[in-house]
């Protein structure tokens, strides 16, 4: 569902560019409004949440899926966590569809999905890696990693059991907004990926805003 | 295939158990009543680290339902195990597991008090109780499998539980490495049976056949050719004094 926001980049309290390919680790707090700005276009961002107070409380694709009876993610989506309460709604969406299916590529799965050659190509699993061992202050490792929201990335399934990952949807200037019900901490890795669309085989930035 | 089965047990309804099962064992689940749903956690039993991962599973067999000739990949590109045989179809990988919330909310409470053994629990606590016995946690809980549920999608992502398949029916899970199992018998999270709907399963383990020439499940897709690749790279690596396997 499009649903435009009436925030005011300039008014924001942050500001962020996050080149291709690299981390953004950040404690939203409740009631703050996180926007994710797709530069260029067609550019996946790949979303893990954490309850700031007790991280072992986590975003869950399955219950957010569950609890709203719909595989995509769009605005009025409640982002649910692992113990069942409400961590962000998305308020805004100005691309119309999001992937929760599809998860964070790594280098281990693109040697299964592609070729052993491709395992040291730069990959979101390796971002976040490097984002938790550089933030030993969240306490968190290769365990916390779980099921993450692509956002503008585009996981059709079909009526048969199909699933493929399609061009996106998304194009310069479309965003994701998302308000947070509980402090919570944000890793995303601006995904790097080259053998699928999901970047249009050319990964560009992201912008993040905040708003108090 | 040799069918000597080597052990067997029920695991009766709304229960949760865990076990370490070997590399070139076959587990056969079965839904002898019909309706049973059978949640499911996999852990590489050397390197707990390394674990079931559904979008991995999903994303490289370009499938959303699971069924015989599916593989299924922990998050380090290796095969956990393979859908050698499956009467039921379907099996979904993505809805998750019921909380206590949802079980009370929809079929109320059965405690231990008011009924003993006939308690009503659910998913989430089962593998919570499970993964302790094997210093694991909230922290390894990812996406399960719900074995003999099957979840349809709609063209808009509106999600609905299928009705189930015909009592009797099973799926044999191949394990291609060792592994510990961690499962129950709790409802899928979207029955919305107005009857507590748990049903137990029997459960059979007992020797693969040797891999052959051909293989439903490696031989799938490329993918798969390339996740045994991975699994033979790290047998060689990592379980050498195990031998034997196939």
């Amino acid at each position: 569902m499009i649903r435009e926001s009436s925030l005011v980049a300039e008014q924001a309290s942050h500001r962020e560019v996050v080149p291709a390919g690299d981390y953004w680790i950040h404690v939203l707090q409740a009631g703050q409004t996180l926007r994710i700005l797709d530069l260029e276009g067609n550019q996946a961002a790949d979303t893990l949440f954490y309850s700031a107070a007790d991280p072992a409380e986590r975003y869950s694709a399955m219950d957010t899926i569950r609890h709203q009876g719909n595989l995509y993610l769009t605005a009025g989506a409640r982002l649910m966590s692992s113990e069942g309460r409400e961590m962000l709604e998305i308020t805004a969406d100005t691309c119309g569809r999001h992937d929760t299916l599809g998860g964070a590529c790594a280098t281990e799965s693109n040697t299964v999905r592609y070729a052993l050659e491709k395992k040291c190509m730069h990959a979101c699993r390796d971002s976040y890696l490097l984002a938790l061992m550089k933030h030993p202050e969240f306490g968190m490792d290769k365990r916390d990693l779980t099921h993450n929201i692509n956002f503008f990335m585009n996981v059709p399934v079909t009526a048969q059991g199909g699933l493929s990952f399609a061009d996106g949807i998304s194009a310069p200037g479309k965003y994701v907004e998302m308000q947070a019900k509980m402090d919570v901490i944000v890793l995303i890795s601006n995904c790097p990926q080259l053998n699928n669309p999901c970047n249009a085989y050319n990964p560009t930035p992201i912008e993040v805003l905040i708003w108090d | 295939m040799n069918r000597e089965v080597l052990y067997q047990d029920l695991l009766p309804a709304g229960c949760h158990w865990s076990f370490r099962i070997g590399r070139g064992q076959v587990l056969r689940l079965i839904d002898e009543q019909g309706g049973a749903n059978v949640g499911m956690l996999l852990y590489n039993a050397d390197q707990l680290l390394d674990r079931i991962n559904i979008p991995d599973t999903l994303k490289c067999q370009h499938s959303f339902r699971l069924t015989a000739g599916h593989c299924i990949y922990t998050d380090m590109g290796r095969v956990l195990c393979s859908i050698i045989e499956d009467t039921a179809g379907w099996h979904d990988g993505m809805c998750g597991t019921c909380d206590a919330a949802l079980v009370e909310q929809r079929w109320g409470r059965k405690t231990y008090q008011q009924a003993r053994n006939e308690m009503y629990r659910n998913g989430r606590d089962g593998f919570l109780i499970e993964l302790a016995k094997h210093g694991l946690g909230r922290r390894d809980i990812v996406a399960n499998l719900n074995l003999f549920s099957k979840v349809v999608a709609d063209a808009d992502g509106n999600i609905t539980l299928a009705p189930p398949a015909p009592a009797g029916s099973h799926i044999d899970l191949r394990f291609e490495m060792d592994t510990l199992v961690v499962l129950h018998t709790c409802p899928h999270p979207l029955d919305q049976s107005s009857e507590w709907p748990a049903r137990p399963v029997r459960y059979q383990v007992f020797d693969a056949a040797p891999l052959g020439d051909s293989d439903i499940c490696r031989d799938h897709c490329d993918e798969n050719r390339r996740g045994f690749l991975n699994n033979l790279h790290y047998h060689h690596g990592a379980c050498r004094h195990h031998g034997g396997g196939h």
